[in-house]
């Protein structure tokens, strides 16, 4: 049991858990907040993959920007009645994730995949340098569609959430 | 085998006219449609004439228009032959046809729809002239038809009484049935012939090959063939239709119904005689029923009171003899009893028209008598036709119906009993024509206070048909007298078409003894009804009220044969036919297709309801989805 | 080190979490929320793949989903707020008119 195995134990448990939360709490906003620990934890998966520039964009990104926007929403919206429960759907629900989760893990213990495990990678992997590399080189055309993108996003959401005048 | 172009102008004029009449009728106003009309017949019957002056002896003209139905080996033309049999028949249908096409200008002058009854007794003429001019099988079948339409045309008439269009139905369904028969012969025919390698319904080429056929098949044929020939010449057991058919006017009677329409069916036995002679047993089965009929109608005819129900109970029994004399073989025979009965039985019909018309519609002879002095040259023709039917010596029905029953009692397929029947019929025959002669036109008169006052003779128009129809009536018969009187033009006249007879051998002791015999009967008849209804009408009380008055009422009724066939097939058949509508077709046919909507309708309603509209709904059937294809992965 | 597989399986599990988050939940901020979830689990499997590979595309991949999710995110945010003020109500069972 190495180091890098507890590690990635306690941080998989840890997620794990708080992904739980996000869908258990009644609580809109616990939820979000569980949302955004579960995103801190990967987040920190992110890192120990050699991925760090991912990992902080992560955080800064997704935890950042979009969870708070989606706090503000609520806020905004504050809904005070709490929702129904149906049992029937849970029953499925439930059911339903568990049979995703007993197909999923056969498929993916393959041990042709093991061999895979550690390939040969130099130190900057991961760095904000080659990252942009790859994006301005490889993936030079899917990042300008991603800000044209962004301003349809931007433009979509403001008309859609304006009040009739 | 002469090609004469000028043989299609003979159907087609008289079918020009009745289309100017139909289009143009009204314009031109009733009396010019009516000129018309004649004119069209009389060219008509001016080119019969030429055509049967330039035939030579034992020639064929034939006028091919165009090939109809083209369908290899197949093929059937649209052609027209005129040999020695069909111009007798032309004359017949076309000189009879335009005296009564005159006559009718009198008798409809008053007639609002005179218009519509000249556009349709042309057409009648165009059809008959098709049925014996047609070359082949299938046109004769289109002319068949097509006089079959012309008469329920012409019955149901005056359509706005539904007695008449009930008349009128009755006849086209009865000859449906006939006609239904005949098809199948038809059909029956070309299969077997093409079976042989033969595929025509050509008249020559049929008899050329007939040879070909198996006995049993020709004797199937000839006897569904027979069947249409019941129909449409009113033989037991489809005769029904042609006494309610005296509906119609009275000169559509005399056309349709006494001298032509009814005349087809021998005449369609004469075309194909070829085949008939080929099967004993139909023969045998054809003078049967005529020598039946023949009796049979005579005995109805003898209680009926309408002056126009006794003439046709008359037809129907003289169409017997007809058959009978086919049924023995005696083809020409059967021809030229058709030939002076077209004379004598349309005189008949055009004098009861004449009185009828003179009575303002008075049809009942109860409410008749001593018309003599009113109506002297009706009388006289009615007289002289009278005279003729029942065979009285040198009128023309003496020579025809004398040679039928000669050929009827010696020929190899006559019988004894079969000359007997004829024998009894001829009887019966003379009785109630004269019963009906001294009931019209002898004794006091009956007819009531108002319609006495206005008995008029009928105008020359109309008379003078009669005149000629009872010259007819008498010299007719002057063309086929048997072989001791003097020289017999029929026979030889007609033999290129039928053969050389089956040698009846003559004696001429035996001839004259039965015609001797015939005379005797009928003198009896004359004495008979001058007894009954001349003098005092004791008999008649009598007679009709003998055994309780059940013969009587029995005759009255015409053994009730229409209510039997009431009972027996029109009510079953319309129980029959309302079941299939009301039950069958509304539930069952209805049902299945109904159905097949409704469960289509139903199935989509629950598998509609997929659709929710709940967002949640959906994902699961992506989850779903995604779960049974990833199973299908695992497990493979 | 650990295996590439364990990354896969935790993947699968918060993945798992998120469906069963969209079809249980009666809040559709939550369900906003729970797809958040499954995108992410997806980007650690990526992150996963290409450190095994040592190829940086799989990073690069991330970086644009994760740019996608944010316009999601606010595109949805949008209607909600939208439909909201309609019907005064967040569960997607009362937004049900597309139905049959």
């Amino acid at each position: 049991m190495t180091g890098a195995m507890i590690l990635f134990l306690i941080l998989a448990g840890l997620s794990i858990a708080s992904s739980l939360l996000v869908i258990f709490q009644r609580n809109v906003v616990h939820s979000a907040v569980s949302l955004v620990a579960t995103l801190f934890f990967i987040a920190i998966l992110f890192v120990t993959l050699d991925a760090p520039m991912v990992g902080i964009l992560q955080v800064l990104v997704y935890a950042g920007a979009i969870m708070v926007l989606f706090l503000f929403v609520i806020m905004l919206l504050h809904p005070g009645v709490l929702e129904r429960r149906g049992v029937l759907w849970w029953g499925l629900g439930a059911v339903g994730a568990m049979l995703l989760i007993f197909e999923l893990v056969p498929l993916l213990s393959e041990s042709s995949w093991r061999a895979a495990d550690q390939a040969p990678i130099t130190g900057s992997f991961g760095s904000p340098e080659m990252l942009a590399q790859s994006l301005f080189t490889d993936f030079v055309l899917p990042f300008e569609i991603a800000s044209v993108l962004l301003l349809v996003a931007i433009l979509g959401a403001v008309v859609l959430a304006k009040r009739e005048i | 085998m002469e090609d004469l172009s000028f043989l299609r102008l003979v159907p087609l004029i008289p079918l020009l006219g009745a289309a100017l009449n139909v289009f143009l009728g009204m314009r031109l106003g009733r009396r010019n449609a009516g000129l018309l009309a004649c004119a069209c017949v009389a060219i008509a019957f001016f080119l019969s004439l030429w055509a049967f002056w330039s035939l030579p002896a034992g020639g064929v003209f034939k006028d091919t228009v165009f090939t109809w139905i083209e369908s290899d080996p197949f093929q059937a033309q649209l052609s027209f032959r005129v040999d020695a049999l069909t111009a007798v028949m032309l004359l017949v249908v076309t000189g009879v046809g335009l005296l009564i096409h005159i006559y009718s200008l009198g008798y409809m002058g008053h007639d609002e729809g005179m218009v519509r009854y000249f556009a349709y007794l042309n057409l009648f003429i165009f059809f008959m002239l098709l049925l014996v001019m047609a070359d082949n099988l299938l046109l004769l079948f289109v002319g068949w038809e097509g006089v079959g339409l012309c008469s329920y045309l012409l019955i149901g008439f005056w359509y706005h009484d539904p007695t008449n269009t009930i008349a009128g139905n009755k006849a086209f369904i009865v000859n449906r049935i006939g006609d239904f028969g005949f098809l199948l012969g038809v059909l029956l025919l070309f299969w077997e012939m093409g079976s042989q390698g033969v595929w025509t319904v050509d008249f020559l080429e049929l008899e050329r090959n007939a040879h070909l056929l198996a006995p049993g098949k020709v004797t199937l044929i000839t006897l569904l063939l027979f069947v249409g020939a019941t129909g449409k010449s009113a033989q037991i057991p489809l005769y029904v239709w042609l006494p309610d058919a005296m509906q119609g006017p009275t000169p559509v009677s005399a056309l349709i119904h006494a001298a032509t329409m009814v005349t087809a069916g021998i005449y369609m036995t004469a075309r194909l005689h070829f085949l008939f002679s080929m099967a004993p047993a139909t023969l045998a089965v054809i003078a049967t029923i005529g020598a039946l009929t023949a009796f049979f109608a005579a005995t109805i005819g003898v209680a009926q009171n309408d002056i126009k129900r006794v003439l046709a109970y008359s037809t129907v029994s003289q169409l017997g003899y007809m058959f009978l004399a086919v049924g023995v073989g005696a083809f020409a025979t059967a021809i030229f009893h058709l030939f002076t009965h077209a004379f004598f039985k349309a005189c008949l019909f055009l004098s009861a028209g004449s009185v009828i018309h003179g009575l303002q519609g008075e049809q009942d002879m109860r409410k008749m008598g001593g018309l003599k002095s009113y109506f002297p040259i009706t009388y006289w023709t009615h007289l002289t036709a009278a005279l003729a039917i029942s065979g009285a010596p040198l009128t023309a029905g003496f020579f025809s119906k004398d040679q039928i029953l000669w050929q009827a009692f010696a020929s190899p397929a006559g019988s004894f009993w079969l000359w007997l029947l004829a024998w009894l019929t001829a009887g019966l025959t003379a009785f109630y024509m004269f019963r009906q002669l001294f009931l019209v036109f002898h004794g006091e008169c009956k007819a009531e206070g108002h319609v006495r006052a206005h008995i008029h003779e009928s105008p020359l128009v109309m008379t003078v048909p009669l005149i000629l129809l009872a010259l007819g009536s008498i010299v007719a018969g002057w063309l086929g007298p048997p072989e001791f009187m003097w020289e017999s033009i029929w026979d030889p006249w007609l033999q290129p078409v039928f053969g050389v007879p089956e040698e009846v051998p003559h004696e001429p002791m035996i001839e004259g003894l039965l015609m001797v015999l015939t005379l005797g009967i009928a003198a009896l008849g004359y004495y008979l009804a001058y007894v009954s209804y001349a003098r005092a009408r004791k008999i008649p009380e009598i007679l009709s009220s003998w055994a309780g008055g059940t013969p009587y009422h029995c005759l009255l009724s015409k053994y009730y044969v229409d209510e039997i066939y009431d009972l027996l097939l029109v009510r079953p058949f319309t129980a029959c036919s309302r079941w299939l509508a009301d039950v069958f077709d509304l539930g069952v046919i209805d049902g299945a297709v109904n159905g097949v909507a409704n469960r289509v309708k139903s199935n989509s309603l629950f598998w509609r309801q997929l659709q929710s509209g709940n967002v949640q709904h959906y994902l699961f059937g992506f989850l779903t989805g995604t779960l049974l294809i990833l199973a299908y992965y695992l497990y493979r | 080190m650990v295996p590439l597989n364990y990354y896969l399986v935790l993947s699968a599990v918060i993945f798992a979490v998120g469906v069963a988050g969209v079809i249980i939940r009666r809040n559709i901020i939550v369900i906003l929320m729970s797809i958040e979830l499954m995108l992410n689990a997806v980007n650690l499997s990526f992150i996963a793949f290409a450190r095994s590979l040592g190829s940086m595309e799989g990073q690069a991949i991330v970086f644009f989903v994760m740019t996608v999710a944010a316009a999601e995110a606010v595109v949805g945010l949008a209607i909600i707020i939208s439909v909201f003020r309609h019907r005064q109500t967040l569960d997607p069972q009362e937004m049900q008119l597309l139905k049959w």
